[in-house]
């Protein structure tokens, strides 16, 4: 017969205590969401979807910062899912249990999942900017300094073949070339160390302005913060999509080699079919995360006020996440911005919801799909 | 012969061929598809192959990168300022045979990006007494233009944009060390308790209710949650507890709790799922109670688990910057009173980085702290992977 317990005030308590603590959490979710709810959404309108703000930040819309916010994530979504696609297609397909390799790429995607978010934004100012956009920049100046050169050494130019002429006189030449371009070179000539009066010669002209590098790649811009956002995204696409894989039952794959197809074949147009959803699954959980994440595109992109969204790659944008921040830190009145606040937390805490809902609600499909 | 017994229907019999030698010929004709074994086929496999794999490989290379490129915009502290000048020298711009202009006044237009050499300012005739003054006695009087020291770390005050520059760190390491405590101290408990609940205690249809809801916190971009603390729950922390300044470490510790209870709590809720039944059942056929099973028997066998979600959960409130932005109040203090603002060390880049000027001291400084950070996380993961990996390794073993 079991020994019967007398029922203690720690059992009591320890008994309760989950449920407690599972309540408290709970409770402070619902009360966060609900909060942003009845605060917000009475200023959700059409307008504020579609006007981008004015007065400061402190009227108006976050049109801007929804376009800023799509194009950075599609740019994101472009750049993270194939990788990671493949890498994970590399995992389950390819690498043979326990080799080095594989573990030691787990590892790097265990890593990287770690790695705190505004690493990533420095990674992003020193590499894609500094070095990859510096480098784009440079190679394209080298060109236009080429034909600089030539333009000096061409006829009519004060300068040609070794002669010396003031500053003043190349400034008159380049701005009567009919090109827009060396006009601007041109005004680069008014802060000329020793004045416009001074006399030079052409090498002396190119090497001035060869100094001057313009940046358009090598400065924070939509196209380097979204590569940065793939790179954080990475390791949450290879993870979906590497259980997405494995659910493919094996006796498909080893049916499509026994009837002659090649295993790049068999991946190709059995596997990855077979696991659409689940890559699905994976771009969604990305897109989720890096809709939300500010810290990494701070230096590599942002910009807290445009009247329009970005037009090119070397754009800078508004950013939900970012506009918020700012909104609630820096604004010049708190009063003004209070609605403000509420309406684009409930706009990007909706958004980013629903993408994770929708996603947990494809990967129980999937599920139960294996599962039947 | 008959026919359905050839396993090959499109050969001809073997007896109208009759000689063996002829045999290979017919095996060649065997209904494999030619393109199969065609070379450009064989070919266009193996590149495919190769370019998965080296895709494959760039999660490692990006490690590799993220280390190497952060640590290089930080190496002149460590290895010495030794960038060749950036201006551009008057002569540079002077006709050979003219005379050189007088030098000082125009020198201002090429504006040196870093690193002119400390001599030259510091010969500038600093104000010693002043500077004494602002910097107190023990710490090394810095302009902006002077390079730095490992050395210049090892203080408390961070002030680098003042005219005389402190670069110490103690009060931001401090600040992170008592955001991060605060935030594990709340959130281990409830999320582990949580997770008990759900494992066990919860009925079947509550539990697939309660997870995913939970999870959704996940969800939350850390800037929301941040703007709730610095709203809501810095009014409430104050009210109810009468801080003197309104976002501090608590207030902070607070939202890095609500970031970090997913974390522990969905692994902690998995590993108490994978242990076998079996050993709750027996510890309550020896007589233990549901509560003495829970705690004295589950939780500790799901040990290695919870270790690794708190090892997470840690690294995650180490480096997560925009809660700490909004709700520490970004003042450095030191010492550990609760309700001091502070100032965390992943706050500071992201405050500070974006008005440094490109390759000055304080932009180096700012990256050194990135790569700290860098290397915590790494080490965190390395203690997770090697600790879980001989954990189970062991408990499989059956020691």
């Amino acid at each position: 017969m079991m020994k019967e317990h007398r029922k203690s005030l720690v059992g009591l308590l320890a008994l309760r205590l989950p449920l407690l603590a599972t309540a408290a959490i709970l409770l402070t979710i619902f009360a966060i969401v609900g909060n942003f709810l009845v605060t917000g959404v009475p200023h959700l309108s059409w307008s504020f979807f579609t006007d981008p703000p004015t007065h400061a930040n402190t009227e108006g819309g976050i049109y801007p910062a929804i376009v800023g916010t799509v194009a950075l994530v599609l740019l994101m979504t472009l750049a993270a899912v194939p990788v990671g696609t493949i890498t994970a297609i590399y995992l389950t397909e390819y690498a043979r249990q326990n080799s080095w390799f594989a573990r030691t790429i787990r590892f790097a995607v265990n890593t990287l999942a770690g790695v705190p978010s505004v690493v990533f934004g420095l990674f992003g100012l020193g590499f894609f900017i500094q070095t990859i956009g510096g480098q784009i920049d440079q190679v394209r100046w080298n060109q236009r300094m080429t034909q600089f050169e030539q333009t000096l050494q061409a006829g009519g130019s004060p300068v040609a073949h070794g002669r010396i002429a003031t500053v003043a006189q190349v400034q008159e030449f380049l701005n009567a070339y009919q090109d827009d371009d060396w006009s601007e070179q041109a005004t680069k000539f008014n802060a000329f160390p020793r004045g416009t009066v001074a006399r030079i010669n052409a090498d002396i002209a190119k090497r001035y302005i060869s100094n001057s590098v313009e940046l358009v790649w090598g400065k924070p811009s939509l196209i380097w913060a979204a590569l940065t956002l793939a790179l954080l995204t990475l390791p949450v696409v290879i993870v979906s999509v590497e259980e997405s894989l494995r659910t493919v039952p094996r006796e498909i794959r080893e049916a499509s080699l026994a009837l002659g197809a090649t295993k790049w074949e068999t991946i190709r147009k059995v596997v990855i079919p077979n696991s659409l959803t689940g890559i699905l699954t994976g771009s969604i959980l990305a897109i989720g995360r890096g809709a939300g994440e500010v810290a990494p595109i701070l230096f590599t992109g942002v910009i807290y006020s445009s009247q329009e969204g970005p037009k090119a790659l070397t754009d800078q944008f508004m950013h939900l996440g970012y506009h918020l921040y700012i909104l609630a830190t820096q604004s010049p009145d708190v009063d003004a911005t209070r609605p403000l606040q509420y309406a684009t937390t409930v706009v990007l805490l909706g958004l980013t919801l629903a993408l994770n809902l929708t996603a947990i609600l494809l990967r129980s499909y999937i599920r139960r799909k294996q599962a039947a | 012969m008959q026919d359905q017994q050839r396993p090959y229907p499109d050969l001809p019999p073997m007896q109208e061929q009759g000689a063996p030698e002829n045999t290979s010929k017919h095996l060649s004709r065997l209904e494999i598809r030619p393109s199969l074994t065609e070379r450009s086929r064989r070919v266009g496999e193996r590149i495919i192959e190769g370019g998965i794999f080296a895709i494959a490989a760039l999660s490692i290379i990006f490690i590799f990168l993220i280390f190497f490129f952060t640590f290089r915009e930080a190496a002149p502290i460590f290895f010495g300022d030794n960038r060749s000048e950036q201006t551009a020298a008057i002569d540079d711009y002077t006709l050979p045979g003219e005379p050189l202009p007088a030098a000082t006044g125009n020198q201002e237009v090429h504006t040196p990006e870093s690193g002119s050499s400390p001599g030259e300012t510091q010969a500038k005739g600093i104000d010693t007494a002043a500077a004494r003054a602002i910097v107190g006695d023990d710490y090394p009087i810095l302009t902006h233009e002077s390079p730095v020291r490992l050395g210049y770390l090892f203080y408390k005050t961070w002030q680098p944009n003042s005219e005389h520059p402190r670069y110490g760190i103690y009060s931001i390491l401090i600040g992170t060390l008592k955001t991060t405590l605060i935030a594990l101290l709340i959130a281990t408990p409830l999320s582990i308790l949580a997770a008990l609940y759900t494992a066990y205690f919860a009925p079947k249809r509550l539990r697939e209710i309660i997870k995913p809801i939970i999870e959704l916190l996940a969800g939350f971009p850390s800037v929301v949650i941040g703007f709730i603390c610095l709203m809501t729950i810095a009014t409430i922390v104050q009210s109810v507890l009468g801080a003197e300044s309104r976002l501090n470490a608590f207030v902070g510790g607070i939202g890095l709790a609500l970031a970090v209870i997913p974390i522990i709590y969905t692994i902690t809720d998995d590993s108490l799922r994978a242990i076998p039944g079996s050993l709750r059942e027996a510890a309550l056929a020896v007589g233990a109670s549901e509560w003495q099973a829970a705690y004295q028997v589950m939780l500790p066998a799901a040990t290695p688990g919870i270790f690794a979600a708190i090892l997470l959960g840690l690294g995650r409130a180490f480096g997560e910057t925009m809660i700490a932005l909004m709700a520490t109040g970004n003042a450095g203090t030191v010492g550990w009173n609760f309700f001091d603002p502070v100032r965390t060390f992943a706050a500071t880049i992201g405050a500070e980085m974006g008005e440094v000027q490109h390759g000055s001291p304080h932009y180096q400084l700012l990256f050194l702290l990135g790569v700290l950070l860098f290397i915590f996380s790494f080490v965190i993961n390395l203690v997770t992977e090697f600790y879980i990996k001989q954990r189970l390794i062991r408990r499989f073993r059956g020691t």
